[in-house]
Order: structure tokens, then C-alpha cells, then sequence
């Protein structure tokens, strides 16, 4: 395959950035999306230029480190998958492929196509855990939970905070994230105690790092490699409108967010 | 009032979702009223008067419209706040954006918003800021008798071939608003549910549709007959 590739080069998070033209040429159809990257770069260093900056751990999508905006879609045209999952043969011989970091102001660029994604560990501080120790394994029995809560938990637990719901959404939204965060815990017994007190502060923070409002367009559910639902998101307004309505005023002497 | 703007984005969304929940009730009465403008029956001039007579003086009613007005006004103010919010949280726009399955309507809230407050503005100067004494009736070929004589007011625009069409452009793009609107409202209050969010889906289609449409064939009825 031949392709013609209009990547995002920016030298450090301060510098301007600009698009710049490639041309790969021989790739392999079963190549995977971040190997033919790695060929691009391979060839750039040959030429003692700078290879471009992408981020990649897993390169399996479990570790949610992969982070491209490819032709106006995060992680490229296919559906439940991450970038690092998506082969060559997706696209077209001789086409042009448009690849941009994520864009929002909560996601600085940090280098070419390496975001900073540190907003979202600051949410998860916030209150994304629960405070006790929960030992060992308790027997199956010991703390019932209904089938149906514990697969929307583990559903919303597949969440791997890529971020693809911001980079996707017009508002820069990162309410998929947080909701499904919210929810893995609310729904189990062991979330509960802190339930409140949890929607309260990381909504708070995700407020405070500047990310945009839900107007519930719904390309974050569209475009997640893990595809979280909507219904999380919806989950958690119901958290939070309750948590606020009918909570006693615990966050005072807490953290004070709210 | 600082208080009100710092609202939480969810609490601010709450109380977008309630405001325009309330005017998505409104709006049935309103056409209701409004079909009575049509000669549906022998004396419809006197029932649209005396229905007009009623929402006006009617002291629960006349509650009800500071209410309304409220729920316009906290609907608008939030609409434009949360939009600005949205702009701000990407300062960087893609080169090549937008390629998601979305929900369509919802992309072009402002947007449609925005034209209708215009029309709103000019609604208020054509009935309600009449009746106030602030503004004087639309003109046309009927003589309005009083500020209260809603009947020959809306005669006097809709015989006005310019201003009908308008009106069912509008009708069109406050359909698209709606259409977003009612589905996005129980999402955003949390009333989602495996059983009931389909049903809740198609009513949002069908109000989005029948609601306008019966608007509409006011005009539609002067455009012909007139
Ligand atoms: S590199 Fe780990 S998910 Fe893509």
C-alpha cells in the first residue's frame, strides 16, 4: 500500500505545530495502524530527521496509552477498538490519512501527537477509589450482588481512560470517563458508603480542569474503543442529582469540592 | 447571582433540563388555544377570545406566566453559558472534525436556539408587550379593537404572506430543536431505563413532530384561504 499521511508536528508544548506531509510507500495491508508509524519514523531517523511522537504501551488495547485522531474520528474508522488494534487493510490504497492528537484545552499537546492526559488521574484522585481495605477475596456469598449489577460494573469497569470520549466530543466533554468511574463503583455495595461523596468531588474536578458540558450528542458512546454506554453517563446524573438533593452536608468536612 | 453562574456543569444541566421540560409543557396549551384561530367552529372568534381572557387574568394562570418567563430566561441564559463553556474546552479545533455517529439535532442546539429567541423577541413585541402597552398591534387588514384582541393581531400577521412563511420556517427549526430536546432532557436528569428510554425516544419523535406541525397549519390555512 501507498499512502499519503498528513500528520500533527509540534516540537514541545509551547511551539505552534504544523501539518506536515508524508509519503509511505510498500506498507503491508495486515500491518497494524501504529506499525506502519513505526515504519514512517524508521525512515525518518535514517534521514537523521526527528521521528514523530506517538504514544503506545500494550499495543493489545488494554492499557489505554494510544491516543490518535485519525481522519476526523479518535482511534480511526473502526468501531470498539483502539488504534493500536487497527490494521492497514481499513484503509484504501493511495489515500490520504489526516492524524491529530486529541484536541482540548485539558489534553495539552505535549509533543507531535502526545497529549497529556494527567487531567484524568486528577479526577480519579478525586475520588475514583474506594477508602477501606477490602482484604481478601470474600467468599461468593458473603456480600450478595445481583448478576445484572455486577456485568454493568464490569461493563463500565472496561473503561481504559484513553480519553477518546473528550478528543470525540464537540464539547470536550469528559462525562463518559467520569461517569463510568462513577458507576463501576456505585453499583457494587462496596462503592455505596462513599457513592455521594464520590460524584460530588469528581464531578467538581472535572469541572475545575476545564473540560466542556454534556449536550448529550453522544459521539463519546459512538467513538469509545471499549464502548462504554450513554446509560453510565445518565447513571451518574442520577448520583449526582440525588447526592446533592438528599446527601447531609458531608463534603465540609471532607475534601470541600462540591 | 455569582452562585447561580457557578452551578456545577450536572447542576446546570439539571435545571436546563427542568427549565425546558417546563416550556415542552407549555407549548401543547399554547396550541390548543391557537387552533381556535381557525374556524373550526361556528363561534371559534369567541373561544380563542375568552380562552386569551383566561390565560391573562386568571390568577393561577397569571402565576404560572412569571414561571414561564423564568423558565425562558434561565433556559437561555444556561443554553448561552454552557455553549461558551463548550467553545472554551477546545481552544484547538481538528483540521478534520466531526466523522462520529452522533445524535444529528443535537449538534445544532445553539444554533436553532438562537433563531428562536429572535422569534420569540418578535412574538413578545407582536402579542405580550402589546397587551403591556409597550408596543403597538401589528398592523393589517383588520382593525384591532383592544391591547387584549389577540384574535385580530394574529389575523393581521398571518394574512401577511412573508411573515406565514417565516413562521413555518421556524416552526420547522423549533421542531429539529425539540427533537433533541425531549430525550436529552430525561437523560440529562438521569431518567434513563432499559424498558422505558425506547418509549421515551418515540414520544420525543412524535411531540417533535405533531407539535410543530399543528402550528404550522395555522399559517398553511391563511397561505390557502387568504
Ligand atoms: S497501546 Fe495500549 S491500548 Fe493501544
Amino acid at each position: 500500500m501507498d499512502l499519503k499521511l498528513k500528520i500533527w508536528r509540534q516540537e514541545n508544548a509551547k511551539a505552534k505545530g504544523r501539518f506536515e506531509t508524508y509519503h509511505v510507500t510498500n506498507i503491508s495491508p495486515d500491518c497494524s495502524f501504529l506499525e506502519m508509524l513505526d515504519i514512517l519514523n524508521e525512515s525518518l531517523v535514517d534521514k537523521f530527521e526527528m521521528p514523530i511522537a506517538f504514544e503506545h504501551d500494550c499495543r493489545e488495547g488494554i492499557c489505554g496509552t494510544c491516543s490518535l485522531y485519525i481522519n476526523g474520528r479518535p482511534h480511526g474508522p473502526d468501531a470498539g477498538i483502539t488504534v493500536c488494534q487497527m490494521h492497514m487493510r481499513r484503509f484504501k490504497d493511495g489515500s490520504t490519512i489526516v492524524i491529530e492528537p486529541w484536541r482540548a484545552r485539558s489534553f495539552p499537546v505535549l509533543r507531535d501527537l502526545m497529549i497529556d492526559r494527567t487531567a484524568f488521574d486528577e479526577i480519579i484522585q478525586a475520588g475514583g477509589y474506594i477508602s477501606i481495605a477490602t482484604g481478601n477475596a470474600p467468599d461468593a456469598h458473603a456480600l450478595p450482588v445481583p448478576k445484572n449489577k455486577a456485568d454493568l460494573a464490569m461493563d463500565a469497569a472496561a473503561c481504559i481512560g484513553c480519553g477518546a470520549c473528550v478528543a470525540a466530543c464537540k464539547n470536550a466533554s469528559a462525562m463518559l470517563f467520569v461517569s463510568a468511574k462513577v458507576a463501576q463503583l456505585a453499583l457494587l455495595p462496596q462503592g455505596r458508603p462513599e457513592a455521594a461523596r464520590r460524584v460530588q468531588a469528581m464531578v467538581a474536578k472535572m469541572d475545575e480542569l476545564g473540560f466542556g458540558n454534556c449536550t448529550n450528542t453522544y459521539a463519546c458512546e459512538a467513538e469509545c474503543p471499549k464502548e462504554i454506554k450513554i446509560t453510565n453517563i445518565a447513571l451518574m446524573n442520577r448520583e449526582f442529582f440525588a447526592a446533592k438533593v438528599c446527601s447531609q452536608k458531608e463534603m465540609a468536612g471532607t475534601s470541600g469540592a462540591g | 447571582m455569582s452562585k447561580f453562574l457557578r452551578f456545577s456543569s450536572l447542576t446546570k444541566k439539571i435545571i436546563m433540563a427542568f427549565a425546558g421540560g417546563f416550556l415542552m409543557v407549555f407549548l401543547p396549551v399554547h396550541l390548543g388555544i391557537n387552533f381556535f384561530i381557525l374556524p373550526i367552529t361556528e363561534n371559534h372568534q369567541d373561544i380563542f377570545r375568552d380562552a386569551v381572557h383566561f390565560m391573562t387574568t386568571f390568577p393561577l394562570i397569571k402565576v404560572m406566566e412569571i414561571v414561564l418567563i423564568a423558565a425562558f430566561i434561565i433556559h437561555l441564559l444556561y443554553g448561552f453559558i454552557l455553549q461558551v463553556q463548550n467553545w472554551v474546552a477546545r481552544p484547538v479545533r481538528y483540521k478534520k472534525e466531526g466523522w462520529s455517529h452522533t445524535s444529528f439535532f443535537s449538534k445544532f442546539m445553539i444554533h436553532t436556539g438562537v433563531i428562536i429567541t429572535i422569534f420569540l423577541v418578535i412574538h413578545f413585541m407582536n402579542f405580550y408587550f402589546v397587551r403591556l402597552g409597550l408596543t403597538s398591534p401589528p398592523e393589517g387588514p383588520y382593525r384591532v379593537a383592544d391591547d387584549h384582541d389577540f384574535y385580530f393581531m394574529a389575523v393581521n400577521l398571518f394574512t401577511n404572506k412573508t411573515y406565514s412563511i417565516v413562521y413555518i420556517v421556524l416552526l420547522v427549526l423549533l421542531g429539529f430543536h425539540l427533537n433533541h430536546a425531549f430525550q436529552s432532557a430525561f437523560q440529562s436528569l438521569g431518567l434513563t431505563h432499559s424498558k422505558y428510554t425506547p418509549y421515551i425516544k418515540a414520544i420525543g419523535d412524535i411531540y417533535s413532530i405533531v407539535v410543530p406541525l399543528g402550528f404550522i397549519l395555522i399559517p398553511l390555512y391563511f397561505l390557502i384561504y387568504y
